[in-house]
């Protein structure tokens, strides 16, 4: 096992650098001179060109790009030029907001998805499981601004029963910052359930046809045992997969509801990193958001061979 | 067939498929008494596993059976889900043919047999425990105790046939229904098993079908032999008498095409020309005759009924049969 986790983290160490070419590349292609947009209009060439120098972007983009990793290895991921913040001091005021909402918005779609995909899968073929698979399929198709519109106006404008936007941090009013927290993360949940649904059936739909589940019934063991016990563990690698990638996808912020609901997290970050044109901002939030989602990535590596013995003996 | 611990009346198991019904078992009448030993032969298709799942009820959810089990005086077709529950694993275990696939890749050893014992039996889970090492023991693995700690994929075929087989024996079931049990298996390891199952029968004292392609599975394990074919049993008879004179010209077909030894090499084994009717397109006559060199007259256009020969026992279902050919 000791050596299954070693030989993944070595992995890690290749994507973790293809992860920060790609994201000074982009950076770097992006239209629009850092110095221009750092002196504005009124820059004579003479201060774009001192300025460049400065800032080293005269240099050729390889040199470039081995002094900013050089920085971060150091831990130094550079200051934005607009508010003095330095990267990880933006990121990490934001990121408990991200991880706050992208964990409850998990959870929802788990709680609702994971009970529907085993009821479904028990009663494969039955109304009950076509409604189910049909409903998934329609909620597949809500985009999250239409849900969260729809959840606004019911819970915050006819109910009054949640506030519609802001945020309070939870060290200041645990149960403010729960109520700020609920319609974000139900429309994320919402747009989460259906995939997780309709994965974990399909698994387990196959996962019953299997041998071990007529000896299982042949051995006389409760339902409920075959189908929690011998039918969910072996379908659950998938549904661990999903999980991971759409927690991947969060930990980036989810940027439309965030906005939407005005939470200050890591997408309305991003966004704000864009439209000010705050490349230094902008890299460093991506390489980050791009690192947590190779480390999430390892954990499902980590989780797969916790529920399954055969990779964890590297028979697989 | 009173008396009888398990006894299958009259059968009939329907599948509907998309190109029409499938009669996989067709009028079917077995019994075994207590501690008796019955072999089940049959080509693949004849019906052989699909009676087996009849006697358990766990045909697939489409299919219908109609007819009686009857196992230790009840109808299990009429018992609710919960009895059959009780007496599955209880009193009724059974082997599938591959422990590849029969026993959970994810689950411990331990955990499939504790589960089963817990099931079923008022065993804490140390004396559950203790029992699983000692039927370990019993069905010949070495070290049992380490094994409890490991998954199917750490054990070879034959030792995770063995753990199916502790697993069936677990709460000393009255009847042990053995589908295909060494199939799968290498031929090295085909004798141990069996043997093994014989073994544990006699100490058990309990009865068992043995479901094979293979006469010589059959030959020398068993009390009474059923040979089906497109669904029906077309011969019948205690194992001594089927051997010492078979009737039914597919039971000589089969033996004929097992491989002998004391032949000379490339000789061509006489196998069985032609293939099993369509099941989904049953025939007017004998459902064997098309494939038959003995067939003629009624054969096509008749179908033989099970009638006995010179003694009870032995029953067959053929117009010509071998021995009456013989002086006819």
């Amino acid at each position: 096992m000791l050596f299954f986790v070693a030989r993944r983290l070595l992995y890690l160490v290749p994507v973790l650098i293809a992860v920060s070419v790609l994201t000074f590349v982009i950076a770097s292609l992006l239209p629009g001179d850092l110095a221009y947009v750092i002196l504005g209009d009124q820059a004579t060439p003479e201060n774009v060109a001192a300025l460049r120098h400065d800032l080293g972007l005269d240099q050729p983009i390889w040199l470039r790009y081995l002094g900013w990793l050089w920085h971060i290895l150091q831990g130094d991921f550079g200051r934005s030029f607009r508010t003095g913040q330095t990267v990880l001091q933006a990121v990490s005021e934001r990121v408990p907001i991200s991880f706050e909402l992208m964990v409850f918005a998990e959870l929802i779609g788990l709680a609702i998805g994971v009970p529907l995909a085993i009821a479904c899968a028990a009663k494969a073929g039955s109304a009950f499981d076509r409604f189910m698979t049909g409903s998934a399929f329609g909620m597949l198709s809500v985009p999250t601004f239409l849900s969260a519109i729809l959840l606004i106006y019911l819970f915050a404008v006819e109910l009054r029963w949640l506030p519609a936007t802001g945020y309070v941090p939870f060290t200041e009013g645990p149960v403010a910052n729960l109520r700020f927290m609920v319609l974000p993360a139900l429309t994320l949940g919402l747009a989460e359930w259906p995939g997780i649904m309709r994965v974990l059936r399909s698994d387990m739909i196959a996962a019953l046809q299997e041998d071990y589940i007529a000896l299982a019934k042949a051995k006389g063991l409760k339902p409920s045992r075959i189908l929690f016990v011998h039918a969910l563990k072996p379908s659950s690698l998938t549904l661990v997969t999903i999980t991971g990638i759409n927690i991947g996808r969060l930990i980036g912020g989810a940027v439309i509801v965030e906005t939407i609901f005005a939470l200050p997290g890591i997408g309305r970050l991003l966004v704000g990193a864009i439209l000010t044109r705050d490349l230094i901002i902008l890299q460093g939030v991506v390489l980050l958001v791009g690192a947590g989602f190779v480390i999430m990535n390892f954990i499902v590596d980590l989780l797969y061979a916790l529920l399954d013995p055969r990779i964890r003996h590297g028979h697989a | 067939m009173s008396g009888a611990l398990l006894s299958v009346e009259n059968a009939v198991v329907d599948l509907p498929t998309p190109r029409g019904n499938l009669r996989a078992v067709d009028h079917v009448d077995l019994a075994v008494g207590a501690g008796r030993t019955l072999g089940i032969v049959g080509e693949s298709g004849c019906g052989k596993t699909m009676l087996s799942r009849a006697v358990l009820q766990l045909l697939p959810k489409k299919a219908k059976l109609s007819g009686r089990v009857m196992f230790d005086g009840q109808d299990l077709t009429t018992l609710s889900a919960e009895k059959l529950r009780k007496l599955r694993g209880r009193s009724l275990a059974v082997v599938f043919q591959d422990p590849m696939t029969s026993l959970n890749p994810v689950l411990t050893i331990g955990t499939q047999l504790i589960e089963t014992i817990q099931e079923h039996l008022e065993l804490d889970l140390a004396e559950a425990r203790q029992r699983s090492i000692e039927l370990l023991a019993a069905v010949g693995i070495p070290a049992p105790e380490q094994r409890l700690a490991q998954y199917p994929h750490q054990l070879s075929g034959g030792m995770r046939q063995r753990v199916a087989i502790a697993v069936a024996l677990s709460c000393e079931p009255k009847l042990l229904i053995a589908d295909e049990p060494t199939t799968a298996l290498d031929v090295t390891i085909q004798a141990q098993i069996l043997d093994l199952l014989a073994r544990e029968q006699q100490r058990r004292h309990m009865a068992m079908i043995i479901i094979t392609h293979d006469l010589g599975v059959v030959a020398g394990r068993t009390d009474e032999v059923a040979v089906m074919y497109a669904g029906r049993v077309v011969e019948r008879a205690p194992t001594p008498a089927l051997f010492k004179q078979m009737r039914m010209p597919y039971t000589e077909a089969l033996l004929a095409a097992l491989p002998k030894l004391d032949v000379a090499p490339h000789t061509p084994l006489p196998a069985i020309s032609g293939r099993p009717p369509d099941p989904t397109r049953p025939l007017k006559g004998c459902s064997f005759s098309p494939r038959c060199r003995y067939s003629a007259g009624r054969c096509a256009s008749e179908k033989p009924q099970l009638c006995s020969a010179e003694t009870p026992e032995h029953l067959y279902a053929c117009f010509h049969p071998i021995a009456a050919r013989v002086g006819a």
